[in-house]
């Protein structure tokens, strides 16, 4: 598919460094799935769907520094919606999210709620002001708030909040964060892997499964097509937590 | 099950079904990957000297009938390429490097520097400035760069060539006098898109090379003729995503043949091994043995 063309009708700041942009086109995600976003003339990168018009993006570098220069009424190109998702199993779930990975957890607590599931929330921020969704997260069940500051809920990482939780109690955890904290709870699991979806960050280039820009050592798994949603069982023992390649393919 | 196995171009395979350069190749997990799933042999991204991270994305677009890309080389250098051959020769096949430099003396620098069981001279890339087709569409090059890689290894050599030329078999007969063991043809077709309601290019670097099945008949033509013309193997890369598609490419004259796009399709890996077997019952059905397919349609001048 060439890039959709979507005209920006709303952007949200929700954070001072993480806004959502919402579009005149919506699609019809699984959620969890994500958009290839053309800045054009300056890169094209993934970024999840927040809501079905809609992603939140936090910016780090060029690209996000590029969107966040946008306004009302400019326009961005989409590919999408791209790899697989998460997959809605069970009667009770955990999400997890740290920072901007708060993005496809709200859609998928969304949806769990509109399913009749019951839906726990952590979510772990640095401090109360980088705290986004919060009121999404309520709607669709309980929220538990960590933050690395102690301004608000539990002090200390996502991990603390989940001492608080018994996670046999789980029929499903999903995750999205950085990648030390999701690596963190995959390890605080033990046993229970299988029945975690993680969405992971790579270096995705081209979103069909063919440049290998985002391979996972050992077994090669690519990411933008068979994740960016993967089980924990299949991250043990791979280079997940442990170093991710940059845009040469070389490993840092 | 017909057998499949044989020398392709100085390297022994199980299936002459191989996976092209610059698809997935980046990682020696991939690498390994493609060689567990049923390739005959693997080849890896094209490296060089420096590290390059490639354009800016777009890097691909979906097009009608194919695919365009302008990765730009993308590649971590030599120096920390070693790893990732070793890695995928775990897979148990032969780990071709592709390699691309600027003059003779890089490709010889980059050859020399890496432990391959074969290497692919990228002299068709058509969207890096220096390297890759600005200079594989000189016959003079051509055989310059092949004669000085052949005379520091002492792996095989192939030679992989762009189809951007009037005359493609003049560059695969460049390669042959340099000492090629073998041409790979084609690399993609120099394409363009343009988004309509930005005007503007839509890959990153403005044009990049077209692949996939538009390109097909374009990769058996290329491959007939060199095969018509030359004594080395001619191995065929562009547009094959099925049995039937590798079938055509032997009859047009090809001893090996190369996926790359088709990875992309919902089989992903799993191609190798409905590629291999698809052509092994054709065979077994024809009675006929793969080296008697080789060239077939040469029998109707
Ligand atoms: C499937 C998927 C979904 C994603 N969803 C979202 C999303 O919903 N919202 C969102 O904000 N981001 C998301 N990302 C991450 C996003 O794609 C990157 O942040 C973005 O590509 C960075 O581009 P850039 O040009 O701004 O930064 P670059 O210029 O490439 O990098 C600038 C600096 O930022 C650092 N950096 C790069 N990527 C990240 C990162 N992911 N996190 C922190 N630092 C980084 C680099 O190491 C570098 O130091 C997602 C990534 C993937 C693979
Ligand atoms: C994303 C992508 C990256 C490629 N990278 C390289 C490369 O690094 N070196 C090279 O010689 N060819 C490269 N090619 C060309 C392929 O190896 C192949 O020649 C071409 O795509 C035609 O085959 P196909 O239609 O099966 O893809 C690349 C092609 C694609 C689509």
């Amino acid at each position: 598919m060439r890039p959709k063309n979507a005209k920006i009708v709303e952007i949200v700041c929700e954070t001072p460094s993480v806004r959502t942009l919402r579009f005149d086109i919506a699609f019809d995600p699984v959620p969890g799935q994500y958009l290839m976003v053309w800045i054009r003339g300056v890169d094209e990168i993934p970024m999840s769907i927040s809501y079905k018009d809609g992603i939140t993006v936090q910016q780090v570098g060029e690209a996000t520094g590029a969107i966040f220069d946008l306004e009302v009424g400019d326009s961005l190109g989409l590919r999408g919606p791209l790899g697989n998702g998460f997959s809605l199993l069970g009667e009770e779930i955990l999400l997890v999210g740290g920072g901007v990975g708060a993005a496809p957890l709200a859609l998928l607590g969304e949806e769990a709620k509109e399913r009749g599931m019951e839906v726990t929330t952590v979510l772990g921020v640095r401090c109360c002001d980088d705290l986004i969704f919060r009121e999404r997260f309520e709607g669709a069940g309980e929220l538990v708030i960590t933050t690395d500051d102690g301004s608000m809920g539990i002090c200390g990482r996502a991990s603390a909040g989940l001492s608080c939780l018994d996670l046999q109690d789980f029929d499903q955890i999903y995750l999205c964060g950085p990648e030390p904290m999701m690596a963190d709870v995959i390890g605080r699991c033990r046993g229970m892997e299988a029945k975690i979806q993680a969405s992971i960050d790579r270096y995705f280039k081209c979103g069909l499964g063919i440049c290998g820009s985002c391979s996972i050592d050992p077994e090669g798994i690519r990411p933008c097509v068979e994740g960016p949603v993967i089980r924990g069982d299949k991250l043990v023992g791979t280079e997940f937590g442990r170093y991710k390649r940059g845009p040469s393919g070389r490993k840092r | 099950m017909a057998s499949l196995s044989g020398e392709v171009g100085g390297i022994w395979m199980d299936n002459p079904v191989m996976l092209a350069a610059g698809i997935l190749g980046t990682t020696g997990a991939s690498l390994r990957r493609a060689a567990l799933s049923g390739a005959g042999a693997v080849v890896t991204k094209s490296v060089g000297v420096a590290e390059r991270d490639g354009h800016r994305g777009p890097a691909v677009v979906q097009v009608e009938g194919g695919l365009l890309n302008a990765m730009g080389l993308p590649n971590p250098s030599y120096r920390h390429f070693q790893e990732e051959i070793d890695i995928g020769r775990g897979g148990g096949v032969a780990v071709i490097a592709s390699i691309f430099g600027s003059s003779p003396a890089e490709f010889v620098e980059v050859a020399t520097g890496l432990d391959a069981d074969g290497f692919e001279l990228n002299l068709s890339c058509p969207h890096a400035e220096r390297y890759g087709a600005e200079i594989g569409c000189e016959v003079y090059n051509v055989e310059t760069i092949t004669r000085a890689v052949k005379g520091s290894v002492s792996v095989p050599v192939w030679v992989k060539l762009t189809p951007n030329v009037a005359d493609i078999s003049a560059l695969g007969l460049a390669a042959e006098r340099g000492g090629a063991d073998a041409v790979v043809a084609i690399n993609t077709l120099k394409a363009m898109a343009i988004d309509v309601e930005s005007c503007r290019p839509i890959l990153g670097n403005r044009f990049g090379g077209l692949s996939g099945p538009a390109i097909k008949p374009v990769a058996v033509k290329s491959v007939y003729d060199l095969a018509g013309s030359l004594e080395i193997p001619v191995i065929g890369v562009g547009g094959v995503s099925s049995w039937e598609d590798a079938c055509e490419m032997i009859i047009a004259g090809a001893r090996g043949i190369q996926v790359g796009t088709a990875l992309g399709n919902p089989e992903g890996y799993g191609i190798f091994r409905s590629i291999s077997g698809g052509l092994s019952s054709y065979l077994e059905r024809k009675g006929m043995a793969l080296q008697e397919l080789v060239g077939a349609a040469r029998r109707f001048p």
